[in-house]
This record gives C-alpha cells, structure tokens and sequence, in this order.
C-alpha cells in the first residue's frame, strides 16, 4: 500500500500544472447555465485546448493514475469539466474504441477527442427506465440502412448534439435483452425531433427524441445486430465505472468553503452543524480514498472499469446530496436565493441517485454482481 | 502509486486469517463466551510468537514492520472476534514493558474508556497511556476497582470509582482499534450474504428478496469505504484522517452488526447466533479512545484549519 506517486507521476502533475497556469486564463468566459448552445461551444473549446496540448485522450488511453492526476489537478485549478463532451469522451468513444471496427474508431474517435464532435445518450424511454432492455424503438432493415421509429426520453445534451449511442430494437420475437443493437445515430438525419424537457432546477439540460422513420446506415452499428445488450453493458461500466472520480475532489473543495462561510456567518458555533460538516469531511476524505483504491485496482487489472465502481457511485451519490443539504443549513433564508452559491448545486445534485441508474439499481447490482445474492423480481 | 496490498501484505493477512481459524474457530469462541471472555494465555503467548504484539518494534527483538502491516493483523483480529486487551498489549510491547512483545503478560489499558476497564481481573498490569507517556500500575494498586456485569460477554469490564479519565487519543490505538471494527463489519457482511443464499422462504432463498439484497449491498458500501478510510490512514498516519477512519469503521460495524441481525431474523436474536457478539463489541469499540463525536470535532478541526 502506497500513497505516494512515482517521479514520473509527479512529473507529469508538474507539468500539466503548468499548464493550467498558463491555459486557464485563455479560456472565454463561463456561460450562463441557461445557455446551451454557449455551454457547448464552452466546453468543446476547452477540450480542443486539451487535445492540442495532448492531454485529448487523457481519459482513455493514459495509465489510470496519470487520469487521476489530471482529474485532480484539473478541478484544483478550477478547470471546466467534461459537461457536453461527457458521453464521447466518458462512454461512447471507449465503446467504440473497444467494440467499433478500424474504420469506424478512424470516423468518430479523433472529432471527440477534438472536440469537434458532441454525442448523447439515447438508451431510456419513456417506458424503459430502469429495465432499460424492455426498449421499443424500432430498426427495421431497409437495405443499407436501418429504419429507426419511436421515441427516447432524459436525453442529455440533445439539442447540442452530433451523434447520438443509439439503442434500437432490431428482433422483436427474440427475448428481451436478445433482440437489441447499438447504433450511431447523426443528430441531423430526418426524421429527427428534439423537444426539450425543463428540469427542476428550470433549465433544459434534458429532452426528448421522437425518431419517425430515421435512417442510419447499417455501416454505423457497432458491434453484432442483436447483440446490443453486450455492447451496453461495455458502455454502461464505463459510465458508472469512472464518470464521477473527478468530482470528489470538487466536493472537497466545496466543503472547505462551506466551512469558511460557516465560520464567517456564525453556524460554525452551533455544535451539531459542526460536526456534520466534520462527519462529511470524514466522508469525502473516504471516497477520494476509495478512489485511488479503485484506481490503483484498474491499473493491476487493466482495461474496462471493476463493478466497484457502483460502490463508489451509490455512497458519493448521497454524500453529494447531504453536502448540499448542510450547505443549506449554513446559507439558512439564503438558501432560496437562486443566485447564491451552492443553490443550483444542491438542485442538480438530486439527480445524482437517479441517472446513470438508481441507488435501488446499483443496490441490485452490488447485491447480485458483487455478493453473488440470487437474481430476483 | 499502488494503492493495493503487496505480496508481502497479502501473505501477512493470510498467515493471520489461518492462525485464528485454527486457534480461535467458532468452538473456541463460544467456549470464551461461556468462560467470561478470560484470555486464553496460551493463545496469547502464540500471538506474541506469532508477532502479534511486536509487529512495530524494530528488527532486532521485533518483527520490523509498520503500522499498515499492524491494520492488516488487527483487521483479522476484529473479523474473529478474539478477545483480550489486543491493543493495549500490543502498545505496551511498543513502549517496551516486558513481556509484552511475547505475549507472556497480558496489559490493559485504563484510560481507553472514561472511567471503565477491560480484561482488569486477568491482565498483569494496567497502563494508563498519555500520548507516548506510560504509566503502569498493578490490579492490586486499585482495590476499589469493581466488577461490572458487561454488556459484552467477551469483554469483562472493572469500573475504577474516582475513575481514570479518558486520555487524548493516542493515533496508533484509535487507528488499531479501527482496523478492529473494520474486521467485524466485512465478517457480518459476509456472514450476512451467506445466511441470505442458505435461508428460504416463500420458496427462495431470502437473499433474493430486494430488501434483503439492499441490507446487504449497503452493508458492503459501509465496509469498503471504511477500507479505504483505514488502510489510507495507516499510510499517512494523518491523525485527522485517523480520526475520520475510526468514525466510518464504528459506523461500519455497528451499522453491519445490526443490520446482520436483522437478515438473520429470529436467529438473529438468540444467544447461540454470534451476530450480538459482534454488535456488542462494536458498540464497545466505538466508544473507546474516540468516540464519533470526538472523531466528527477532530475532521471539524481540520477543515477549518485548512482555510
Ligand atoms: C439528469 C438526468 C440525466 C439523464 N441523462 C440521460 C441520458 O443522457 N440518456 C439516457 O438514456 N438516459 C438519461 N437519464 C435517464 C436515467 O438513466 C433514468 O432516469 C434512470 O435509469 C431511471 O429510470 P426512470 O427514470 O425511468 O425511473 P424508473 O425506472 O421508472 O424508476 C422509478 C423508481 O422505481 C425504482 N425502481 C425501478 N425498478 C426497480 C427495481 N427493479 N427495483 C427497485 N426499485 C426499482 C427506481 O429506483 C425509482 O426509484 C437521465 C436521468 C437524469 C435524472
């Protein structure tokens, strides 16, 4: 057990340390949170400065504890994060990087890493949630292409899309995680409506799809016909596995602050807001712990993301949504002022025990999975 | 950076693991419960053969190793529920009192717990144990020490009346006594899971019933976060984040012990499960050296000196 980074480790955190000095404050302007198409322009400019500094593929390709790095020294700085880059980078590219053809890695992965290209995630609908396989969209087979009808729901990033990790029903007689195949869809195909949906924190970050008829090339499904189900399953360990590692470090942070505004308001006197925020400085200390452990796993083991990563997403999850909740007992009235700090943090961070599968779900999975428990209804 | 056991590690763990399940299985438990929970001397001179106690002291005289490797040991320690004052002896062979490093005197410690005193009937003396400062004295030194009826069957308990005031936690003890509760929560986990595949009703095996799985995923969270906590702690020796270790292994193995009973239903009510010897124990544990609240002020501490 060792907590201490090689040179060249250190080496590299130099550097990109540098870096950041540097580069950071060539950065535009932060959007507003209401701004879509500026947020996408935000964050696709942030990660072309990446990739031209060669830090593109720091999410793939690098030793696990270099990305841990990179992570933790990006969100010290103060860095943008992935935002709409988040499904290339995060999921659909390392699918496609591990399940997609030579041909089909030299189309899509370089405009991701450049950020040239945004992709989003049409896997839910509106009657496929939590049993994600019970899908229904349609691809019928119409010579070179697939004729795609139905609808998708929770769609992020949508309207600010190129691609879209698409799944489609290929086999309606098959069983139902039988008949499924994963497609890249182009968001401009005909055919295509995007209708956005207000979230509760009052913006759209989400939409629905209504797809009538799309066609996407039969060239364009990565992996088998039919053998979708495999292909997400790669995809979705990628998006639990290592999606949410950088924001420990950021909850950090915020807790720090916090204490600084309780101490500066007076909260930090009263003995039970304290010790909470102790108790959650213990907490987030523990996961950014468990994170370098995971890490350290994955560097021994290689490749795809453990199930440990549902460990980790289940309690940062609500670790998240109690550090917001104190942040709220520090703010007291403030609390409900939407321009004030840590307002629409706490809002967004309801949906932490949701998307990417539910705290219910991933308690399944670390029950099933993990523990061997028996499959059950 | 390698944040996973060595070799060496490994094999430290596994050679512990097989010494108490040879030396402490379940008979031998059951058969400290019913003597009291009295140390087993010469279980304990085994342990000090074994490097139990002198873990930490230097090479010559002892085995060399650090706190990481004394974590692991304790963890087993914990996971087996043996009894004894483990930690306190092994801080006595630390601080150089003979015939603590071998195992052939039994220390216990009376500033661990405000004013109550484990193993007192059977130790050879008593330390009271201030940062690195020892002070020991002898049963015979405190004839007003009375026998309490403990709560824990495998823990028997003397209050001293007038009392020894709790010490400042002395990080080592707190850290050891973590890596204890850490043992007790991956034990009731598993013994949970287990009793959960093996148990049926309504036609399956109960582990298949969603409410039951979520007791023990959650159990498994509780657990692995707590590793972490533990094992990074006993790396940095940051006594801070020693402090937040003890918090999340108390509550993983308080949390751990009593959701084990519930899985275990009626069984998990009787005296014959051992289910209550872990939460009893836990309990103990947690309120000894720090206690959450003290643990929670401590990380307060260190966030605010951190601005
Ligand atoms: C902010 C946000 C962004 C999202 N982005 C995307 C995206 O880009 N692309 C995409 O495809 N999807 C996205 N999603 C969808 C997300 O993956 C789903 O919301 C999630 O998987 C839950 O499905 P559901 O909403 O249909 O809830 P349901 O499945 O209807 O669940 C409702 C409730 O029932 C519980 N439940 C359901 N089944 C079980 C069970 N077997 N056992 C126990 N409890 C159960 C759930 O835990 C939940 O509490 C996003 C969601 C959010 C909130």
């Amino acid at each position: 057990m060792d907590l201490t980074y090689t040179a060249e480790e250190e080496d590299f955190r130099a550097r990109l340390r540098e870096w950041l000095a540097v580069s950071l404050p060539k950065l535009p302007a932060k959007p507003g949170p209401l701004d879509w198409p500026g947020r996408r322009a935000y964050d696709t400019t942030w990660q072309r400065m990446l990739y031209d500094a060669g830090y593109g593929e720091v999410h793939w390709d690098a030793p696990p504890t270099q990305r841990l790095i990179f992570l933790e020294e990006t969100e010290l700085a103060g860095a943008p994060y992935v935002g709409a880059n988040f499904v290339g980078l995060l999921h659909a590219g390392p699918t496609i990087a591990a399940e997609g053809t030579a041909e089909q890695r030299a189309r899509w992965l370089p405009p991701v890493l450049r950020g040239d290209e945004v992709w989003c995630q049409g896997f839910s609908e509106p009657d496929a949630g939590s049993d994600l396989a019970s899908l229904r969209t349609r691809a019928v087979r119409d010579g070179d292409s697939y004729v795609v009808t139905g609808s998708k729901i929770w769609t992020s990033h949508a309207e600010v899309a190129d691609w879209c990790e698409l799944l489609v029903r290929t086999d309606t007689e098959a069983p139902k995680h039988r008949g499924i195949t994963w497609l890249a869809m182009p968001m401009d195909a005909p055919g295509i409506t995007v209708r956005p949906l207000r979230t509760l924190a009052g913006s759209a970050e989400f939409a629905e799809m209504f797809l009538d008829e799309v066609r996407v090339p039969v060239a364009d499904r990565v992996g088998r016909e039919n053998d979708g189900w495999r292909v997400t399953m790669v995809t979705l360990s990628f998006e639990r596995g290592t999606a949410f590692v950088g924001e420990v470090v950021a909850c950090r942070r915020t807790l720090g602050e916090l204490a600084a505004a309780a101490r500066a308001n007076g909260t930090w006197d009263d003995p039970v807001l304290r010790r909470r925020l102790g108790r959650l400085n213990a907490e987030f200390r523990a996961l950014w712990r468990l994170t370098q452990w995971n890490v350290s796993e994955s560097q021994m083991t290689g490749g795809v993301p453990g199930i440990g990563g549902s460990v980790f997403k289940l309690r940062y999850s609500h670790a998240r949504q109690e550090l917001y909740d104190t942040a709220a007992e520090v703010l007291g009235p403030d609390a409900f002022d939407l321009d004030r700090e840590w307002t629409a943090d706490r809002l967004s961070s309801l949906s932490y025990t949701i998307a990417a599968g539910t705290s219910q779900i991933q308690r399944n999975i670390v029950a099933e999975r993990i523990l061997g428990l028996p499959k059950g209804r | 950076m390698d944040f996973q056991l060595t070799d060496d590690q490994r094999a430290l763990q596994r050679g512990v693991w097989e010494l108490l399940a040879g030396r402490f299985g379940r008979d031998a438990l059951r058969a400290a419960v019913d003597h009291g929970g009295k140390v087993d001397r010469k279980l304990w001179r085994e342990l000090g053969e074994a490097g139990f106690f002198s873990l930490r002291l230097p090479e010559e005289g002892g085995v060399g190793l650090g706190l990481p490797e004394a974590v692991l040991v304790f963890e087993e320690a914990g996971r087996a529920l043996l009894n004894g004052p483990l930690v306190a002896t092994h801080l006595a062979a630390c601080g150089g009192l003979p015939g603590a490093a071998d195992g052939t005197r039994v220390f216990t410690c009376a500033t661990q717990l405000r004013g109550l005193v484990p193993h007192f009937a059977d130790s050879d003396a008593v330390v009271d144990i201030h940062g690195t400062s020892m002070r020991v004295r002898y049963p015979k030194d405190l004839p007003s020490a009375r026998s309490v009826r403990s709560m824990d069957p495998l823990t028997p308990l003397h209050r001293i009346p007038g009392g020894t005031p709790k010490a400042p936690p002395r990080p080592d003890a707190v850290l050891l006594t973590a890596a204890e509760q850490l043992g007790s929560a991956a034990r009731t986990t598993e013994t949970a899971v287990q009793y959960a595949k093996d148990r049926r009703q309504f036609g399956q095996p109960i582990g298949g019933f969603q409410a039951v799985k979520h007791l023990c995923a959650q159990m498994l969270v509780r657990t692995e976060v707590a590793r972490a906590a533990v094992y990074a702690a006993a790396v940095t020796e940051d006594f801070a984040e020693i402090a937040g270790a003890k918090l999340l292994a108390d509550e993983a193995a308080v949390r751990g012990a009593r959701d084990c009973l519930q899985v275990y239903g009626g069984m998990g009510f009787t005296w014959e499960a051992d289910v209550h010897l872990h939460l009893k124990r836990a309990w103990l544990r947690a309120q000894m050296w720090l206690t959450a609240a003290e643990a929670e002020e401590i990380q307060a501490e260190a966030l605010a000196s951190a601005l």
